[in-house]
């Protein structure tokens, strides 16, 4: 497996991350009512969207690169 | 032909030219190696904080909830951090691949500063703890944490060397063998993600969950 590979691979678990702490920030601000958690968790849902952004260009960008 | 002409390039054969057997240079197969045992030291001590947790009364120990005592913040930045230089890692790897060293300098220096910015971040947290007298001693928790984030470290550690000696004495080779360069890059970069998929699973299970 090629580093393009890994990398993919990489994206969509730091995507997975990102989703997953966003919501583990709504349920904790709807817990606890901190502001501060309340943004964390709205930049883990935007890190999630720039992340799958970022994942299609470098794609794109790597398209003639090998996976192996 | 082609076969006699990889043994004789260098002293390893095949750090350019797939192996036959494998499909792959040999400085990647080994790579893959290394990282298979990583995946066995990390993956003894993940299951041995699976099986701690598991059989613990309250977790943690001390009562409340982890993200209560760990610093959330400053755990988010340092995921964000070492996201980022996993890209950078990468961009610097394809830069060889398009033949520009300038570039590749400039994204290799940033995945070291990266690097850099995590262990500071990781220090204030660790100097937070020590000054509140939780040491790996306090209680099962602090053993675990202080434990896994320690060895993380020291991989980041290791990876900051390894990158520094090829943004610097290493790059010498691109003159020489750019393809053998670009392939030691490549090889950095695989353990470079590894390192940084280790947090991925260490950000949510030591601080969120």
């Amino acid at each position: 497996m090629s580093l393009k590979a890994f990398h993919v691979f990489f994206v969509g678990l730091s995507v997975l991350c990102a989703l997953g702490f966003g919501a583990w920030a709504i349920a904790d601000y709807l817990r606890t009512g901190s502001s501060t958690v309340l943004l964390l968790g709205v930049l883990g849902f935007a890190a999630a969207a720039a992340l799958v952004w970022y994942g299609f260009w470098f794609l794109r960008k790597l398209k003639n690169v090998s996976y192996l | 032909m082609a076969e006699a002409a990889a043994h004789h390039e260098s002293p390893i054969p095949y750090m350019v030219q797939p192996h036959p057997v494998t499909g792959i240079p040999n400085g990647k197969f080994g790579i893959w190696l290394f990282l298979a045992s990583e995946v066995m030291l990390f993956g003894a001590l993940f299951s041995s904080y699976v099986l701690i947790r598991t059989g613990a009364p309250h977790w943690p120990p001390e009562g409340g909830l982890t993200s209560e005592i760990v610093n959330v913040p400053l755990g988010t930045l340092n995921t964000a951090v070492l996201i980022t230089s996993s890209i950078t890692m990468v961009l610097s790897w394809a830069s060889c691949k398009m033949g520009s060293l300038p570039r590749f300098k400039l994204w290799m220096a940033a995945t070291i500063g990266l690097a850099s910015v995590f262990l500071v971040i990781k220090y204030f947290e660790y100097k937070h703890k020590f000054d509140l007298g939780h040491f790996p001693s306090h209680d099962n928790f602090y053993a675990i944490y202080f434990t896994l984030t320690g060895l993380h470290g020291l991989h980041i550690i290791g990876g900051i060397i390894v990158n520094t000696f090829l943004l610097t004495a290493g790059s010498k080779m691109w003159t020489t063998d750019p393809e053998h360069f670009t392939n030691r890059v490549e090889n950095a970069g695989l353990y470079w993600h590894f390192v940084d998929l280790v947090w991925i699973f260490l950000f949510p299970s030591l601080y969120l969950l």
